[in-house]
């Protein structure tokens, strides 16, 4: 009824203990922050040895991954599975921020207008964006959209041609298009970042400000974390791309960390629209 | 027929590693399987004890044992580690084994994110459960964390929400692997409609699982920045509102509901069949169904919420949407029975937990309909019919398929196969025991009992005491579970490659228990 095909076979790793120490980090690394929260002089050290072991398995694992990778155990129904891992992946994380967005459109669009509606609790309170809500008595001076975070907007597309660019250069070959656009894409970044937070610096709120402040500081935050992640990325890409690692063929790690910088990138338009501009 | 003796398969992998590291440091989907249905049965005795102390509390009316605020930690740790620690992980540990076994995959897509995925979970759940021991005891504001009392709360109340951050990374990651094994690692011929029901399951609960895991980190993060950063995500003098941590929530918890039932229909649609010795009746419609209810589990959320208050079109657009689930639910009510139609029907144990599931479940579902509308609602909210409700959907739905599901693979799992008549005692015991625990409840909360509360009043004392005695009959009851499970663990019969005639599934083929890698290179399916 059924005969054997004569495909590859698929690539099973052999048993790694990388996954048992990323637990224990995340262990420590949890335990550690809720000590931390509530005061406990533990906390910090417990955290910095969670960090520690984090760094330990990354290096371990990923470096296993990329032995693996260079010594050609990925068949293609191997790169297929990375494809939809990371399709999915940054669908998590896609799902991830429209819970923070959720949060802004349901604070702006349906908790102010009722809040402004009880008239009893606070007859002076007007649902006026951006608000820091009716029992803070605070007064609120925005983020200018067209001062810095329109800067950035225009950084953070350009580093998403760069990185194209880049990708073009390894396709045909051209190492150093391809060194020089991922430089290019990783100084962007790295831009973006400064002027983020010297943006914040200079913000005339802060995070407890209210409604406006948390959900601001929260999105951004989060988008402004995953890009110094997308960062460090590139700068393994980088790094790899220097020893030779990808072929015109082959080279999923780079697609991958470029789908990520995308993903990034489509975030802070919708953070730009909704956070900063309207 | 696949056979394991391929030379190539010989040479492909290391051999079985043994041991403590065999365990600890597996990539192997079998051996990850078998963790997490091993730890999630500890997590079933552990919540089941508390559901005991509950009960005990609960067996008379008056302060009997605990105050007030440990009763209230009790309910709380009960409800969130069934969910997340007993009923999740063991629906994973059954992807784990049979989704690559059904589809002719040799392991999961990633094998050693398969494995952090366990092992985070014993991470999680020590952190959780420690959590009884710190000043303050354990969360006991119910498992859905509602701000305000939950902002108030000592450090336990963090150490849940990062254990539950662990948790989600946990079953996101999960996920993933699932649904790219499924997509990506079917064997040649075997398209998304030849899969078995319980592969699609449990390809739309992976599809629900990514899409709703992240919104409850982002609930629970704001939950940890209102404790200690200062932000009004949830307090209405800063301009947030608690309501919206409702409506994120159960964006996630709804969805959630599914995910605990949704590869629990797969079990019965697998179990069904074989011992009617019937093709599923309605396969196609079955997927769709299944798809259907995944889609509408998005927007019918806020049912959670009548009594919270909202807009009188926001309660008929909820009340509307949660009632048309009642279709393609019963579109596969209908088809399982119509598999039982002339069928040459068997009564082995895991047919007979299919057979309750099919039963109960519908009562459970009935009980969901009635809660579906919003007058009724708002005098039911809170009460004893809740918890008769979702007991009725969670236990004899979700739990009692489990154990079913754990039946029927057991003799494939071992190589042995278990005590029929035990587990037939089992299975009455459990069903008539349930029923006594769980349908007075119904009774209890029409009558106006509240939920969550270590005292009642008088009236309600017959009910809690017959409530009561049947828990303690359920919860001994799962004792013969343990002992049955572990018994055939050790030995027994041999089982053969195919112990039920009626089986048509890829891993019949395989030897029982299957080779430690099966199809390394994949069968062809006609």
């Amino acid at each position: 009824m059924q005969e054997h095909a004569t495909s590859d076979t698929y690539y099973v790793p052999p048993p790694s203990i990388w996954p048992l120490v990323g637990s224990v980090a995340l262990l420590a690394l949890a335990s550690g922050f809720a000590l931390l929260l509530n005061k406990f002089s533990a906390g910090p050290y417990l955290m910095a040895l969670g960090m520690g072991i984090l760094l330990i398995m990354l290096f371990g694992w990923f470096g296993t991954v990329i032995h693996e990778s260079l010594a050609g155990k990925y068949s293609d129904q191997v790169d297929t599975s990375f494809r939809w891992g990371m399709a999915w992946f940054i669908f998590s994380e896609v799902a991830f921020f429209s819970g923070f967005f959720g949060a802004l459109f349901y604070s702006r669009i349906i908790a102010m207008p009722m809040l402004a509606d009880a008239q009893l609790l606070w007859p002076d309170f007007h649902a006026i964006w951006p608000s820091a809500g009716p029992g803070l008595k605070i007064v609120l001076t925005p983020v200018d959209a067209w001062g810095i975070p329109a800067l950035n907007t225009l950084i953070l597309l350009s580093s998403g041609a760069t990185v194209t660019w880049a990708h073009w250069g390894l396709q045909k070959g051209r190492q150093f298009q391809l060194k020089l656009g991922l430089a290019l894409t990783i100084l962007l970044g790295v831009l973006f970042i400064s002027l983020q937070v010297h943006e914040y610096g200079e913000a005339a709120f802060s995070i407890r400000d209210g409604i406006y402040g948390a959900t601001f500081y929260m999105l951004t935050g989060f988008h402004g974390f995953h890009v110094m992640l997308g960062a460090v990325m590139l700068s393994v890409i980088f790094f790899r791309a220097v020893a030779g690692h990808f072929t015109a063929e082959r080279h999923f790690a780079f697609e991958a960390v470029a789908w990520y910088w995308h993903f990034v990138d489509v975030i802070w338009l919708l953070l730009f629209i909704f956070v900063y501009w309207l | 027929m696949y056979t394991a003796a391929d030379p190539a398969d010989a040479h492909a992998h290391d051999h079985a590693p043994s041991g403590f590291m065999r365990w600890v440091s597996s990539t192997n989907h079998k051996d990850i399987g078998t963790l997490y249905l091993w730890f999630s049965l500890f997590m079933f005795f552990f919540a089941g004890a508390l559901a005991m102390l509950i009960r005990a509390e609960l067996f008379q009316p008056g302060l009997q044992f605990f105050q007030p605020a440990f009763f209230n930690q009790l309910t709380t740790m009960h409800g969130l580690i069934m969910i997340f620690g007993a009923i999740m992980p063991s629906l994973v540990g059954f992807a784990n084994w049979q989704v690559p076994l059904m589809i002719g995959a040799p392991d999961m897509a990633f094998p050693r994110l398969n494995n952090w995925s366990f092992w985070l979970l014993p991470a999680a759940g020590t952190l959780l459960i420690s959590s009884f021991f710190v000043p303050g005891g354990a969360i006991a504001g119910g498992w859905t964390m509602y701000p305000p009392l939950f902002i108030q709360g000592g450090i336990a109340y963090d150490m849940s929400i990062l254990s539950l951050h662990i948790l989600g990374i946990s079953s996101i990651m999960g996920a993933i692997n699932i649904i790219t094994t499924i997509l990506n690692m079917r064997a040649p011929g075997m398209t998304l409609m030849k899969m078995p029901l319980f592969v699609w399951t449990w390809l739309i609960t992976a599809f629900l699982l990514i899409a709703v895991m992240p919104v409850l980190a982002c609930a629970i993060t704001m939950l940890l920045t209102d404790r200690h950063f200062g932000t009004h995500f949830f307090d209405a003098a800063g301009g947030g509102d608690p309501v919206m941590f409702q409506h994120l929530f159960w964006f996630f918890g709804h969805p959630e509901v599914y995910i605990m039932i949704l590869p629990a229909f797969g079990i019965v649609s697998t179990i069904i069949p074989t011992f009617a010795r019937k093709p599923l009746f309605g396969y196609v419609s079955m997927v769709y169904a299944v798809a259907s209810i995944a889609f509408l589990s998005f927007i019918v959320w806020a049912h959670h919420m009548f009594a919270t208050g909202m807009p009188l079109g926001g309660q008929l657009f909820f009340m509307y949407t949660t009632m048309l689930i009642a279709i393609p639910t019963g579109v596969k009510v209908f088809n399982w029975v119509a598999t039982l139609w002339r069928g040459s029907i068997t009564f082995e144990t895991p047919m007979l937990f299919a057979l309750a599931f099919v039963f109960l479940f519908a009562i459970g579902g009935f009980s969901g309909l009635v809660l579906a509308l919003v007058p009724v609602d708002i005098q039911l909210q809170d009460t004893y019919y809740v918890v008769a409700h979702f007991h009725y959907v969670l236990f004899s739905g979700s739990a009692m398929s489990i154990m079913g599901g754990i039946y029927y693979w057991l003799p494939k799992w071992t190589g042995h196969m278990y005590d029929e008549k035990l587990g037939k005692i089992h299975f009455w015991l459990t069903t008539i025991a349930f029923n006594i625990t769980f349908f007075p409840m119904h009774f209890l909360g029409l009558a106006g009992m509240p939920r969550r509360i270590p005292d009642y009043a008088l009236q309600f004392a017959d009910f809690n005491m017959i409530a009561s005695l049947g828990g303690f009959l359920l919860g001994a009851s799962q004792l013969l579970f343990l002992y049955n499970v572990i018994q055939c663990v050790r030995g027994g019969a041999p089982a053969g490659n195919r112990p039920w005639e009626g089986a048509d599934t890829l891993e019949w083929t395989q030897s029982s228990p299957p080779p430690y890698h099966s199809f390394v290179t994949p069968p062809i399916v006609k």
